[in-house]
């Protein structure tokens, strides 16, 4: 009895003792560093087992990918598939992801991928989704940011170099894709000279479907034949309204380089998308015969279906008076970005020294007074004193693109000084500037496109890397720089190379994605028509020439492992569900000689790998993934008979 | 004397927190495995601590030969046990409110204790009875078969409470907010027995 006693009471304080260790250790990271702190060494460096502050978005550019990092470590998390095959996964070469290349030239394994904008409510990032842009073959991508996927892809019917792309508007309303070169609309065999006057530049708005997301074009305004370089948002102040900058209002077809050079000023288009949303809604505008793809991937069915849609809604900038202005901006701006109050907009004239700083406020004013300095085909200009605001006297050379850290500032990039300058809006006075290496293109500070940046950091994406790194060849990767923007001076903190050519970034705080990140499918949610519930109702099913293996994998083994009755000339589909519902535990699949990339299956997924055996044979297959200690161990053998036996199809795992 | 009954009723009551709380936990991480696997044992069957914890555990133990872990039907403790505390939680109010309206000898409160203690150590007892079958009863052909150094087979039962360091797992049992109810509910009882007495010698 009493030993009884003394355990029961020796159990309650092991249990609260217990109990109260739960919450301790959570603060560790946060702790106070003392004076070495102004170390940049101290600032990048996250310690093994800690986990960054921020997501970094970086476009892939010609790579076709959008890679995710880390800031402040510069460390590589994911490269998610989008526009191009990516055999690591088998996106695109899989059967169920072929569907996501497709476009109205057939399919399409590559894409030059340039500008991703994460999605936004209020103005605000939410982290629910990033847009990005195929440059080449005119594509809008959206992808998860809950399973880092590529859910839906559509085509852009009547534009070409999808470059002023694939921005939102403030509460994601639209995503908006804007042509580089225009091109005749529709397309038609005609002389190249005679583009003046011809040809046309879409700006594509797609509405966003709140819930899912899913893409659909509303509109498009077919703007005269300029090119469309870059585009922003109004926000807060200015929403509602969208902000495209110009060059080639030469309207040359031939050596841009020096033809569409010769402007003192190009044009920022201001378009105000609510009039035309509201002429669109009552029944405005002009149903148009295309031809163009839309891609949808299911999370329930792991599968995509691509679809090509027949026609589009356009509208001429002339049916909706009032609704489209042009802004003179000197020396054809590339950046024209947006302040987080939408009072400015800045356009980076690149062959110029100096940034114009457009004010909405007197945009509006400019409007309503009616003082306009002519037309371009029915668009009224602007005069440029009118609704100008100032000029920031840089002192370099080049200007490309501007975020801003919410605290009144303005970081602009310029490419031919190779140099980042920051610069204070409204008195327009040069602060400071730091040195990149080399070239830099684009910069991005994570939210500085929004109404709330989540100014700390600062990354510059250079185009040119010479000596950065040990050398590799003539070839290299892109180099990258991460400055501290918290104090006055900026202050350069690391360096580190990116894959493909990152052209532009989006990035936020970890805590708005973390959370929501998926960590495996859920094997009850898997509609997949081929998948199998457990390994037991694995099977092999001729149907005529073709042989469907519904496979189970689940460590450390394939269900069925031996497989015969396939022939030659046979269309044999592996369907392979991982049956695994624990974190990080895929399987990968591949067979000798496939003509295609291993498939790489996470938990509670299904994914098809096609092969067509051409020899007779008795051919292996294995788990491409190290999934356990007995990984070696998961093969099996598939038996290829002669077109001409009559074996019929048998499987079997343990006999 | 009324403090006591109070006493009592509250501690046989707080022993219903049981159907409600996990009694024990057993937790096993492993440098693969930060956030640990979980099982969550109440008192009418086991849950995982995430939701498919039980099928990774059963996923794990299939290398080392370990039968997968019972469901309710399995095993005959998970209909007792509920029935067991139920008649102890209603004992043990009907002793409260009878002492509530007339005067009862305060060793009525003892004599629930004992029992219930008697009941939770044979509890106990099974539950490492089936701790040790479950780790040491193990498929011959299984995958791994692993030896202590002296030769003698491995086992794999997780502690009765308390850590143990099962190949590269780490295993930690301890009781959870049922078990805990249920031990508090007793030291109520115990202590409504103490203050029964007290009052008795008070008032002579």
């Amino acid at each position: 009895m009493k030993s009884t006693r003394i355990f029961i009471g020796a159990a309650i304080m092991l249990s609260f003792l217990f109990a109260s260790c739960g919450n301790q250790g959570t603060n560790e990271s946060s702790k106070s560093k003392g004076a070495l702190v102004s170390s940049a060494a101290e600032k990048v460096y996250v310690a093994p087992g800690e986990r960054d502050e921020q997501y970094a978005f970086l476009s892939g550019g010609y790579s076709g990918n959008l890679t995710v990092y880390g800031l402040p470590s510069g460390r590589l998390f994911k490269e998610i598939p989008v526009f191009s095959q990516f055999p690591t996964s088998g996106y695109g070469y899989s059967e169920e992801t072929k569907p996501m290349l497709n476009t109205s030239f057939g399919f399409v394994p590559w894409d030059d991928l340039h500008h991703p904008d994460i999605s936004q409510t209020k103005g605000e990032l939410d982290g629910r989704w990033i847009f990005v842009n195929g440059n080449n073959t005119p594509r809008i991508a959206r992808i998860s940011l809950s399973t880092f996927e590529t859910e839906e892809i559509m085509e852009i019917p009547n534009s070409a170099g999808n470059h002023s792309s694939s921005f939102i508007t403030e509460n994601t309303e639209y995503v908006v894709a804007g042509t580089r070169f225009s091109v005749p609309v529709p397309q038609r065999d005609m002389p190249i000279s005679e583009y003046k006057s011809n040809f046309k530049g879409a700006l594509t708005f797609i509405e966003v479907e709140p819930e899912h997301g899913h893409l659909d074009i509303k509109f498009q305004l077919l703007m005269p034949g300029f090119n469309y370089d870059l585009s922003h948002p109004g926000r807060d102040k200015s929403h509602g309204w969208f902000f495209f900058s110009t060059y080639n209002t030469e309207e040359a077809n031939t050596l841009l380089e020096v033809n569409a050079s010769q402007n003192d000023k190009d044009f920022i288009a201001a378009i105000n998308w609510k009039k035309i949303e509201e002429y669109v809604n009552s029944g405005g505008g002009t149903k148009m015969p295309a031809n163009y793809a839309h891609n949808v991937y299911d999370e329930a069915t792991h599968s995509a279906t691509s679809t090509m849609k027949k026609e589009v809604l356009v509208v001429n900038p002339s049916e909706v008076p009032g609704a489209i202005f042009l802004l003179p901006t000197p020396k054809s701006p590339h950046g024209c970005d947006v302040d987080p109050t939408g009072q400015y907009i800045i356009g980076s004239g690149k062959l110029s020294a100096d940034l114009t700083v457009h004010s909405f406020d007197k945009m509006l004013d400019a409007i309503a007074g009616e003082k306009f300095d002519g037309e371009a085909y029915g668009i009224p200009i602007l005069k440029f004193e009118d609704v100008m605001a100032g000029q920031v006297k840089s002192g370099g050379l080049g200007p490309l693109h501007t975020e801003f850290d919410g605290k009144g500032n303005a970081y602009t990039t310029f490419f031919i000084s190779s140099e980042v300058v920051k610069w204070k809006l409204g008195t327009w006075e040069v602060i400071d500037r730091q040195p990149t290496f080399y070239s830099v293109g684009h910069l991005m500070i994570p939210g500085g496109n929004s109404r709330k940046p989540h100014g700390k950091y600062l990354v510059a994406m250079n185009k040119i890397t010479k000596d950065r790194y040990l050398p590799t060849g003539p070839e290299m990767e892109h180099s990258a720089q991460i400055y501290d923007i918290t104090g006055e001076k900026m202050e350069l903190l690391y360096d580190f190379p990116t894959h493909g050519e990152p052209h532009y970034a989006a990035g936020c705080d970890a805590d708005l994605i973390v959370q929501n990140s998926k960590k495996i499918y859920r094997l009850d949610e898997n509609k997949h028509p081929y998948a199998i519930n457990s390994p037991a109702e694995a099977k092999v099913v001729r149907e005529g020439k073709e042989v469907h293996i519904y496979m189970s994998t689940i460590r450390s083994h394939f269900t069925p492992d031996n497989i015969e009755g396939v022939k030659v000339g046979d269309k044999v589909y592996f369907h392979i569900t991982n049956h695994e519902q624990d974190f990080d535990v895929p399987h990968g699949f591949s067979i000798i000689g496939a003509g295609t990339s291993e498939i790489l299956v996470m938990p509670g997924q299904t994914k098809t790998s096609l092969w067509e055996p051409e020899k007779v044979g008795v051919w292996p297959f294995y788990c491409t993934d190290f999934c356990s200690a007995l990984h070696q161990e998961m093969q099996g053998y598939v038996r290829v008979s002669p077109a001409s036996s009559d074996l019929e199809i048998s499987w079997s795992l343990g006999d | 004397m009324k403090t006591a009954s109070v006493s009592m009723l509250l501690g046989s009551v707080l022993i219903l927190g049981l159907f409600v709380f996990p009694m024990w936990n057993i937790r096993l991480g492993a440098p693969q495995y930060p956030e640990p696997l979980g099982i969550d044992i109440y008192i009418n069957g086991l849950k995982g601590e995430a939701e498919f914890d039980i099928q990774n555990i059963d996923g794990l133990n299939h290398y080392i030969g370990m039968k997968i872990l019972p469901k309710p039907e399995d095993m005959w403790e998970f209909t007792v046990f509920p029935m067991v505390i139920m008649g102890m939680s209603i004992l043990g109010v009907l002793i409260a409110m009878v002492s509530l309206l007339k005067r009862i000898s305060p060793n009525w409160f003892l004599f629930w204790f004992i029992l219930m203690s008697i009941l939770g150590a044979l509890g106990l007892y099974d539950f490492n009875q089936w701790l040790i079958e479950y780790g040491t009863d193990l498929d011959p052909n299984a995958i791994m078969k692993l030896v202590n150094p002296d030769g003698t087979p491995m086992q794999y039962n997780p502690p009765l409470i308390g850590h143990k360091k099962l190949l590269n797992f780490d295993a930690y049992s301890y009781p959870r907010l049922g078990g805990i109810m249920l031990f508090v509910g007793m030291f109520f009882t115990l202590l409504a027995f103490w203050l029964g007495k007290r009052s008795l010698k008070t008032n002579l």
